[in-house]
């Protein structure tokens, strides 16, 4: 074993000879390498975090036509950091009839929510917090806090437009967790295991996203829900409720907020990798190229592939307007939702029909039936639309009044 | 696999601590000036009028019922998905049964029109 294979554990080798030579027992030094190890990641997630404010203003000053921050340092680098001053040395308000244990609580629960989730993801082979064999229950419960930290603020701010933003942001993440949930199964069911690294491991040799591409989409659409970004940012519709939840919220709070919903965006892209496109693994490439099997090379796959997650949900934030809360909510309960299930259905049973296979079979046919599943599903929805439109028309056009079609 | 849940334990501590840090600092040398102009209720320029705390719409309460089955559906769903290949078809066609009985629950809530938003 050296550094270049196995850096985490070269590393903590070295460092536990060192505790125990000194008569520390093992379980003291288990506990104390956890907590470095810990502090390191949260820290590479903190610093990734203020790279991703300089990408989120860049990109989006490119999505429209601005050149973005370009005066401090190289490409407007240092400008995250200049953010991060402004912010700390911003006065704190907190409002007169705020209740103050909650109101302070919920940045914190935001931001927490989101390293919560940085535990469980693998980064490369032998680069990852923890290999829990519930991930990927764990992501579900590490999202729910999330909606909690948001309805703590809504509701301590004392404030009419924080509570509206508090209930439609409720409202949303508990109806998208469950196509959420159901997309989580399909990965679950194809690769036999819910622990991350087995199903990443499971995509050596064909990504899921050729398994069920409906899936992989389900999946991203919900994230970007339950993430509360544009199309369904109806929490801090700025043209109605001025900032939603975090109305109140100055200085270092907000910027809470702020780097959280950053930091959980290019994590969710980092699931999707992870998920659905293999995570860490190049179609299988590193059987012919050892030197991609070399954990920290396969971390920068992994991050690329993040980073190109985060790049799609920004690119849908930048580009479409935000949906009304009834569209919202009917496209949830009447097409996510039934959709997930039909998907999750074929995918059961297909798998288990298919189990044995070989893999090129097993990847054609599920993905043949995901195109006819997608096929069928616009049909239907034509079908649907054709039928309102000419409700539409009777009930508009003055030939045909409205007492004789009004029954429609 | 204790080590694991060990771990975690830690995480959640130190993630919770992380983001106390900053705002600790903030505190330590950000000003603060309070009056009760500043403190007021942020609501455009206008002073609010009555309970903030509002009660709300009771829709939004049909929607999280409709979310609590099929929340608990899907934690039953868990240990069917991971034994699929385990399985016998039989048990697997049994899975689908359960959700297409909560998928009629769905399709009962649509025909009520509890999904239509008033």
């Amino acid at each position: 074993m050296n550094f270049w294979n196995d850096p985490i554990n070269f590393i903590a080798d070295w460092l536990r000879g060192l505790l125990t030579s000194r008569g520390m027992t093992t379980g003291l030094s288990t506990v104390i390498l956890f907590f470095i190890g810990i502090v390191v990641l949260i820290i590479f997630a903190m610093m990734l975090d203020i790279f991703l404010v300089w990408v989120e203003r860049k990109v989006v000053a490119r999505f429209q036509d601005r050149l973005g921050p370009n005066r401090i340092g190289p490409f407007g680098l240092i400008q995250p950091f200049a953010d991060i001053i402004k912010l700390v040395i911003k006065e704190d308000i907190t409002p007169a009839g705020a209740d103050k244990l909650v109101y302070n609580m919920a940045p914190v629960l935001a931001m927490a929510s989101v390293i919560l989730l940085w535990a469980i993801l693998p980064l490369a082979s032998k680069i990852y917090g923890v290999d829990l064999n519930v991930a990927v229950l764990y992501l579900v419960a590490a999202g729910a806090l999330g909606t909690l930290s948001i309805i703590m603020a809504g509701w301590s701010s004392n404030n009419k437009y924080a509570l509206l933003g508090a209930f439609r942001m409720v409202a949303n993440m508990i109806s998208y967790e469950v196509p959420m949930v159901v997309t989580l199964l399909i990965p679950t069911i194809l690769a036999n295991t819910m622990s991350v690294k087995g199903i990443t491991d499971a995509q050596h040799s064909v990504w899921f996203v050729i398994l069920s591409p409906l899936g992989m989409m389900i999946f991203l659409i919900s994230a970007i829900a339950e993430l509360g970004r544009a199309p369904f940012d109806l929490n801090e519709a700025e043209s109605e409720i001025v900032a939603g939840f975090h109305i109140e919220y100055t200085g270092m709070k907000f910027g809470l907020f702020y780097a959280g919903e950053l930091l959980h965006a290019f994590t969710f892209g980092g699931f999707v990798a992870m998920l659905y496109f293999g995570g860490y693994g190049v179609f299988g490439l590193e059987k012919f190229l050892p030197f991609l099997q070399a954990p920290l090379v396969s971390a920068l796959i992994f991050l690329a592939k993040a980073m190109v997650g985060y790049w799609v949900i920004m690119w849908v934030k930048y580009s479409m307007p935000r949906i009304r809360i009834d569209h919202l909510l009917a496209f949830n309960w009447k097409f996510l939702t039934p959709l997930s299930l039909v998907v999750l259905c074929v995918t059961a049973i297909a798998s288990k029909l298919l189990s044995g296979s070989p893999t090129w079979l097993v990847a054609m046919v599920m993905f043949l039936a995901n195109v006819v599943i997608a096929w069928l599903t616009i049909e239907i929805l034509r079908g649907v639309g054709r039928r309102q439109r000419k409700v539409e028309e009777h009930l508009t056009s003055p030939s045909s009044p409205l007492v004789r079609h009004g029954s429609e | 696999m204790q080590n694991d849940w060990l771990y975690i334990g830690l995480f959640l501590v130190i993630g919770i601590i992380v983001p106390i840090v900053p705002l600790v600092f903030s505190a330590l040398v950000a000003p603060h000036k309070p009056n009760p102009i500043k403190q007021s209720t942020y609501e455009c320029g206008i002073e609010t009028v009555g309970e903030s705390w509002i009660q709300f719409k009771s829709q939004y309460y049909v929607f999280a019922l409709v979310f609590l089955v099929f929340d608990v559906e899907t934690v039953f769903l868990f240990p069917w998905a991971l034994s699929i290949n385990q399985l016998p078809i039989f048990a697997v066609l049994e899975g689908i049964l359960f959700i297409s009985i909560l998928v009629a629950g769905l399709v009962y809530t649509w025909r009520k029109g509890l999904l239509e938003w008033i």
